[in-house]
Order: structure tokens, then sequence, then C-alpha cells
């Protein structure tokens, strides 16, 4: 059978740091997080670990932007993703003389900051007692039903401003869901161990994002043509 | 697909292929090619715009924010402080 238009997120060999959760390991992520930072020159990490602290500013400059953006899609807040962006890499210095090499870097990095949101989310209350029945919206925040509708389909390309838009709106649940798998690449068994819920529920809380996603986008046109 | 499955594929209503979609969606086979798409536009439609959305996410993921200047001084004034303070309880003489 031909190959789906979703994207695919081949797994990744590298096993979880000691003392780090059983974090899913972005496969993409290894190469693609590498690949949105700069090239980090393995002896600036060394004066690093060593406790260099110019050298842990260089490796702050090369990985602060791919950290931020990680932080902000996850909560969809600037305060809050730079309050997260900061904790992570506070942790990052008091844990970087434990980096063995591995695994890249910069997928090192990336696990250690989902695991600072998650961390945070779960203080929230999140996923404390049920993720299943936490992270199920309210009615009025459901995706519409999709049978039935006459509605209109999108119409090709989606405009990034708006998607992005519409992601930030997403109820928490649903976007901690779609941004793990649909931008950064996790698979939903990875997921469901993060987020300590079952596999189905993560591919049904996807499945829903992206309906509530698709009403959003749909009604985008319309109310950027009031304004 | 046996010809009895292609046949009960077939009937689904758009509720019963929709409530399968999240699960053969995450299969990473090709949806369109299931046979209540053939004669279903709105499911055809409602699929096509899934995978225009995943697609869309996806080229999203290079693309990076700049956090604010004074982030890097809060890191900074956080570490001295946790230095400081690993300093002083290592210093003080024990009770």
């Amino acid at each position: 059978m031909p190959q789906s238009r979703f994207p695919a997120h081949p797994s990744d060999a590298e096993s979880p740091q000691p003392g780090e959760q059983a974090l899913a390991r972005p496969v993409v992520s290894d190469a693609r997080a590498a690949s949105t930072a700069g090239t980090l020159d393995p002896d600036t990490l060394a004066r690093a670990q060593a406790g260099d602290h110019q050298a842990f500013a260089q490796l702050y400059s090369l990985h602060k932007r791919r950290i931020y953006s990680l932080c902000l899609r996850m909560v969809g807040n600037i305060a809050e993703a730079e309050d997260l962006t900061q904790e992570a890499f506070l942790q990052l210095h008091r844990k970087i003389a434990t980096f063995r090499g591995d695994s890249a870097f910069s997928t090192w990095l990336h696990r250690l900051a989902i695991n600072v949101v998650l961390m945070q989310l779960r203080k929230k209350g999140l996923s404390l007692i049920s993720l299943d029945e936490a992270m199920e919206p309210a009615a009025e925040e459901r995706p519409g039903r999709s049978f039935g509708e006459q509605d209109l389909s999108l119409s090709g390309a989606i405009d990034r401003l708006a998607l992005q838009r519409a992601i930030d709106n997403l109820p928490a649940g649903y976007r901690l869901i779609f941004v793990l798998h649909d931008i950064e690449g996790f698979e939903h068994n990875e997921i469901a161990v993060m987020l300590d819920c079952s596999v189905g529920n993560s591919k049904s809380q996807l499945h829903k994002a992206r309906l509530k996603l698709r009403d959003e986008l749909r009604t985008y046109p319309q109310e950027e043509g009031r304004r | 697909m046996s010809q009895e499955a292609n046949q009960d594929a077939n009937n689904l209503t758009c509720a019963a292929f929709q409530a399968q979609l999240p699960d053969l969606i995450a299969t990473g086979e090709n949806v369109s090619g299931h046979p209540h798409l053939k004669d279903c536009e709105l499911c055809r439609a409602l699929l096509a715009d899934l995978e225009t959305i995943a697609e869309a996410a996806r080229q999203l993921f290079p693309i990076e924010e700049e956090p604010s200047d004074k982030l890097w001084e809060h890191i900074e004034s956080a570490i001295k402080g946790e230095k400081e303070s690993s300093n002083s309880g290592m210093s003080a003489e024990p009770a």
C-alpha cells in the first residue's frame, strides 16, 4: 500500500540518559534539532562541561532559539516560554557534566527541555490524576463533528501565521500532543510514555486537535476579512 | 482487504468511518485508498484537510523565534545565585 501523506516519524535507537524520564526520542528530532541549531565546536562543549562560563554562554547563543521555540509552541505563551527556557538552561548548567556524548548534544538538550515543560504542565495539574480526563477539553472547546457538514474545505496551502495562531488557541492538552507529534516528530507510543496516557488516547487527542485546527482555519479568512 | 471487508468498508457511514480515522491515519498507510472514500466527497475533503494540516505543521519545525535579550541576563543571574548558594553551603561549619 502506498504511504500516507501524513508525516511518518521513524524511531531512533538511542537510549535515554540515566535519571531522565523515559522520554521519547525524537528521531527526526535528532537530525532536526541538530539541523536548526548552529554548529557546536566540541571544544566549546568540553569547556562548558568543565565549568567555563563563556563556553556556556556560547552554547546558549547556539541553542536559545530552538529551545525557546519549542517551549513557546508547547505552552503558547511568551512569558511562560521564557521562564521555561530559563529553567531548561539552568538544568543544562547543572547537568551538562553528565552529558556523555551518546547522542547529539542538541537532541539531549531538546529532551531535557521537553522534560522541563512537561514537569511544569504537571505542576499545573495537566496530568496529575488522570491525563485522559484532564486533557479532555470542555465541550465548547471540542472540535465540531464533521459528518453531515457542508462546509468548504481548506483550500490548498495553509497560511503559516494562521496555523500558528490556531495552534496557540488550541486547548492545552490538544496543543501538547499536536506539537509533540506533528511538529516535533514524536511517535504515539513515545508520547504515551511521556504523558502517561494510552496510545489510543494520544491518537484520539491528535485527531481531535487536527479537527479543531481545521475548524479554526476554515473560519480564519472570514475573521481576517472583518478586521 | 477481502471482498467482504471491502463491501463492509463501502457501507460504512461517515460517522463510523470518521470514528476509525484516528487509527487508520496512525497506521501510516495511505488512507485515501479506503473504499468509503470512493463515494464520499465529504470524508475525502476531511482527509485532505487533515493531511494538509499535518504537512503544514511539519513545515513549522525549522521556524524559530528569538527570546528576549533579557533572558540571558536572568539565566546568568540565576547561575550566579546557585553558585553562591552552593559555595556558602560548602563553607558552612558543620553543627
